[in-house]
């Protein structure tokens, strides 16, 4: 493992942070973050603008709870939007319960509601499943995600078949005088709830519990010799996790007032898993990244193209393949340049070696395009428009400038990697002695 | 007594083809200790390639070529894939085939499309094997078990018997020593992966025109052949073998007969509540056999991990 | 006064080998007790039986008088024994502070607990800090385990054997593959840290055996053929015969 290994998985560094500084350093993020998440509104006032951020605090909350497995104890579920759908279903009965009869419930304690379930729901599946991380783990989440997921056609009762189960948010007891029956005001209860359990995520694996889940995940049988049950360590990690997914299950129900057999299923499990390993699962703010990143190239993608899912099935081989620390290791390895002070030495072959290099990939993507368009366009049907421009999918002048775009950005890329490379070592090594 | 046997042969049927995945699946899984969870994608291509070389050669060599595709392109996978992520832990390496799965499905909705392909029994195999108390039984279904015995029987044959199986089973147990007694293991790791892969290749080839060439028959049958061996126990060629057939049968048997919860129900002392639709248990009522036949191996599972954690037949834990 | 550790009729077989024949043994308190024998003894297994990694076939083990048998490597752990292991056995990824304090937490009662917050504890933070100055490695408290050096990780293992307060220690091979400066800084470190402990360690370096130990058993073929001072053991002819001439021919 080399020395660019470590600091990209290395989990420690918010830790020494945390030590080294005194309580205001390391409660300026969360500061900085409440500033932006009141601001927000007041920069991007438009309705679809609040849709996305309500969207994207929802998934951050998913894959916070999502990492708090993955990333912090070791455990890979492939079936981990059961919890969240579960809560999330609970959420929507109990507002069904609120409209019918009246009681005096406010709508902003819901979400706990779906996490008590979530964490119930967890703490069940855990007790058989948390015998051992890794496949077998794996395996079960994946079993038990599957059951459920057919569940939701056959216990109709419950999950609502093929239609799901829908409700209505505004009919709760007032909340300060609040009904949430404006977007902006779940906007801000979804954010409200989004510090709240970052925060409670953040502080959980500051404790005892979170650092065994560490030391469980690094080597569970030296925890053991320590006098902790590694199973009952996983345990513990699973239960939150339950928890803080059924929270986000809670706000889903909130913000679109409907669940579905698609809330459950494998897919959704897979997304999640996408979201938080592509932001990164060796740093706790990995997975907000990642789920911001996610949410908006998903809005952005699949407004342009039909083939959004293949792209972000591409995105995430290369990250595991190529960057296992994700977007929040690539953020993070750039720390010891800049401690060094040498960040300056590097802009310049970024632009060299970058600007091509996402020339390329354009470039790559508008042949997909092509070939896609070419292939299953109705026959007649031969215009095309990639990049804001028009053309005829089926000359051969647009596959010619594709080509050589590509390529010509390609071979400039390959050119300038060797001094990126360079540059990097030297930006690396602090002056006057090696590493 | 006659719809059983016609029942065991199709159980049987679906059997094999479960097993043929799993057996591939369970051996690359003893032999790297990777869940490759990208298999059931194979068997997808073999079904896709299949139907696109039919096209121009005919069946038989769709699944002559088919395989052969699939096994190359598994074995490439491992080479360039997987050897690079296993440097980073096991972990990584199950989502890497995760990602892998889910590019494969939408890499063959790029090329094919969204659409069932019309990939057909080859006119040979076309006709009525024989019939019993008025179900005809197909010739295919005969064709599909001999094929998958006639495979089974040959990998015992290598495992057991040839120089290339001793080694194999010795680099399950000792990669190691096989590797300081001379034997190139990586290539051997990069074989066993391009063989299982093509035997995933090959039940795709035989099963696309019975079970449909489409996008999300990779998912339909991959998560089943998980549970199987697991249920078999990971890493046991004998546990993914009777997994496989009695997964086959219990979900053949659901379907065919038509069992209701209600009259299992009344026949251990529950009555019926008088305004069913009312009830909160009005699902459970209702419910019948060939409904929950598709869960059945989950809850099979399930039930196996929380009495049986290794599987019917696993010896140690993954 | 009952022994520290006991073992009576021990006994195990994996499949039709059996590897540990019969040991009797007692070990008293604050004792430092070595155990020796030629490779392929069972040794390693003997450690593995003691602390809980795998059942015995028949006979008992019993820690402070207490049968430990079916009882899982974590609770045997908080009745008081601590092991290191042959293989170095540490969390690489993290930091070798967080790896001592993460030792610390049972034995300060901290349990499962998920309300409090480790960093905010003095008596967590001085205690992980003063294990690391016993092991010497206070300067190398923020870095991640992982890329220390050998010596400084076996240092390291001892560190997180001892934290927990246990006061029965057992270290399997502690200073297997060290050169002889870093033998003898690990020896002096071992005397320091388990002062008024019971010491129960496997070594295959007879110098650090007669140093160290108090008392010395001999392992071979599943069987102890003699325990007994230093000296006396030394002068054991069937020690001598099986085992211990060579290793000390060898020696010298």
């Amino acid at each position: 493992m080399s020395e660019q290994d470590q600091i990209t998985t290395d989990p420690t560094k918010p830790a020494q942070r945390m030590r080294a500084g005194s309580m205001t350093i390391s409660a300026t993020p969360w500061i900085i973050a409440a500033v932006l998440l009141i601001a927000m509104p007041y920069l991007f006032p438009s309705r679809s603008a609040l849709t996305i951020m309500n969207q994207m605090s929802i998934t951050i909350v998913f894959a916070l709870a999502y990492n708090m497995l993955l990333g912090q104890g070791g455990m890979l579920s492939f079936g981990h939007a059961v919890y969240m759908g579960v809560g999330g279903f609970v959420a929507v009965h109990v507002m069904n319960l609120i409209s019918d009869t009246g009681a005096p419930f406010p709508m902003p304690f819901l979400p706990i509601v779906g996490g008590l379930f979530g964490m119930g729901l967890a703490m069940i599946v855990g007790s058989f499943s948390t015998r051992s991380a890794g496949t077998v783990f794996a395996m079960i989440s994946l079993g038990v995600g599957e059951l459920i997921a057919a569940c939701s056609v056959i216990i109709v009762v419950f999950f609502g078949g093929e239609e799901g189960v829908s409700g209505y948010r505004d009919e709760g007891l007032p909340f300060f005088g609040f009904d949430f029956a404006q977007q902006i005001e779940v906007y801000y209860l979804i954010a409200a709830w989004l510090m709240i359990s970052a925060l409670l995520m953040y502080l959980y694996s500051r404790t005892p519990i979170g650092r065994m889940a560490n030391a469980v995940r690094d080597n569970p049988e030296r925890a053991e010799f320590l006098g902790y049950s590694a199973r009952w360590v996983r345990y513990y990690s699973f239960a939150a996790s339950g928890f803080f997914a059924g929270i986000a299950g809670g706000l889903f129900a909130i913000n679109y007032e409907i669940l579905t057999e698609e809330n459950l299923n494998t897919a959704s499990s897979g997304v999640i898993l996408l979201v938080t390993f592509l932001g990164g699962v060796g740093f706790f703010f990995g997975p907000i990244i990642g789920a911001i990143a996610f949410t908006l190239l998903q809005t952005v993608l699949s407004l342009h193209t039909e083939l959004w899912a293949f792209y972000a099935g591409v995105l995430f081989v290369a990250t595991v393949m190529f960057f296992p620390g994700g977007l929040a290791g690539l953020i993070m390895m750039h720390v010891p340049v800049f401690q060094i002070g040498k960040a300056k030495q590097l802009v310049l072959p970024y632009f060299k070696t970058l600007i091509p290099g996402a020339v390329a990939v354009l470039g790559v993507s508008a042949l997909v395009e092509m070939t896609f368009h070419y292939r299953h366009a109705a026959t007649g049907d031969n215009e095309m428009t990639v990049f804001w421009t028009t053309f005829d999918s089926h000359a051969i002048l647009p596959w010619v400038i594709a080509l050589v775009v590509t390529f010509g950005a390609l071979y400039l890329t390959r050119l300038n990697a060797p001094s990126l490379r360079e540059a990097w070592a030297e930006a690396n090594t602090p002056d006057g002695g090696a590493a | 007594m006659d719809l059983i046997l016609v029942n065991i042969i199709d159980g049987l049927v679906t059997g094999l083809l479960l097993f043929m995945l799993s057996a591939g699946l369970t051996l690359i899984f003893s032999m790297m200790g990777v869940l490759n969870f990208a298999h059931a994608s194979f068997y997808m291509l073999g079904a896709y390639f299949a139907y696109q070389i039919s096209l121009a050669l005919g069946f038989w060599m769709g699944l002559l070529i088919a395989p052969l595709i699939v096994g190359v392109m598994g074995a490439g996978v491992e080479r360039y894939g997987l050897r690079r992520v296993h440097q980073y832990g096991h972990v990584p390496e199950l989502i890497f085939t995760f990602g892998l799965a889910l590019l494969i499905e939408e890499l063959v909705q790029f090329i094919w499309g969204k659409n069932q392909m019309p990939y057909q029994v080859p006119d040979v195999l076309n006709f009525t094997a024989f019939a019993i108390a008025g179900n005809s039984i197909p010739a295919y279904k005969i064709f599909m078990i001999f094929i998958s015995v006639a495979i089974f029987i040959g990998l015992l044959y290598v495992l057991t018997r040839t120089r290339v199986g001793m080694i194999i089973q010795a680099a399950l147990s000792y990669p190691r020593t096989v590797e300081s007694l001379g034997h190139n293991v990586p290539l051997i790791f990069m074989g066993v992966f391009g063989v299982g892969t093509a035997l995933a290749g090959v039940a795709g080839v035989i099963a696309g025109p019975v079970l449909g060439t489409f996008p999300g028959m990779a998912f339909v049958l991959g998560s089943i052949v998980f549970v199987t061996i697991v249920i078999g126990g990971l890493g046991s060629l004998w546990g993914a073998l009777v997994a496989s057939l009695l997964i086959g049968w219990v979900t053949t048997f659901a379907k065919s007969y038509n069992i209701a919860m209600s009259d299992i129900l009344n026949g251990i002392g529950f009555s019926t509540p008088e305004n069913l639709s009312d009830s909160l248990w009005r699902d459970l009522w209702t419910v019948t056999s060939p409904q929950i036949a598709d869960i059945l191996p989950y809850i099979l599972m399930v039930l196996i991990l929380i009495f049986r954690p290794y599987g019917l037949f696993g010896k140690r834990d993954a | 006064m009952t022994a520290a550790l006991e073992l009576s009729g021990l006994r195990k077989s994996f499949g039709k080998t059996e590897i540990i024949r019969g040991v009797d043994l007692a070990i008293g308190q604050n004792e430092r007790h070595a155990i020796i024998g030629p490779n392929g003894a069972g040794k390693s297994t003997l450690f593995n039986l003691i602390t809980g990694r795998f059942p015995q076939t028949s006979g008992h083990i019993r820690l402070h008088g207490q049968d430990l048998a079916g009882k899982a490597p974590y609770e045997i752990n908080r009745m008081g024994l601590s092991r290191s292991f042959q293989i170095t056995n540490i969390f690489p990824k993290m930091t070798v502070f967080e790896n001592v304090r993460c030792s610390l937490l049972w034995s300060m009662g901290y349990k499962y607990n998920f309300w409090s917050m480790v960093s905010k504890s003095r008596a967590l933070t001085d205690g992980a800090d003063q294990i690391l100055e016993q092991i010497n490695l206070t300067a190398r408290r923020d870095l991640p385990a992982g890329v220390l050096s050998y010596a400084e990780q076996r240092a390291l293992e001892i560190g997180i054997t001892i934290a927990g307060g246990a006061d029965v220690i057992m270290l399997d091979e502690p200073t297997a593959g060290m050169s002889h400066s870093e033998t003898d800084y690990i020896v002096d470190l071992i005397r320091k840290v388990t002062e008024n402990k019971t010491l129960i360690m496997v070594e295959h370096d007879m110098g650090v055996v007669f140093g160290l130990a108090d008392q010395i058993s001999v392992l071979v073929y599943g069987e102890i053929i003699a325990t007994g001072r230093p000296e006396d053991v030394r002068a054991n002819s069937k020690v001598q015969e099986a085992y211990l001439g060579e290793a000390l021919e060898a020696e010298h």
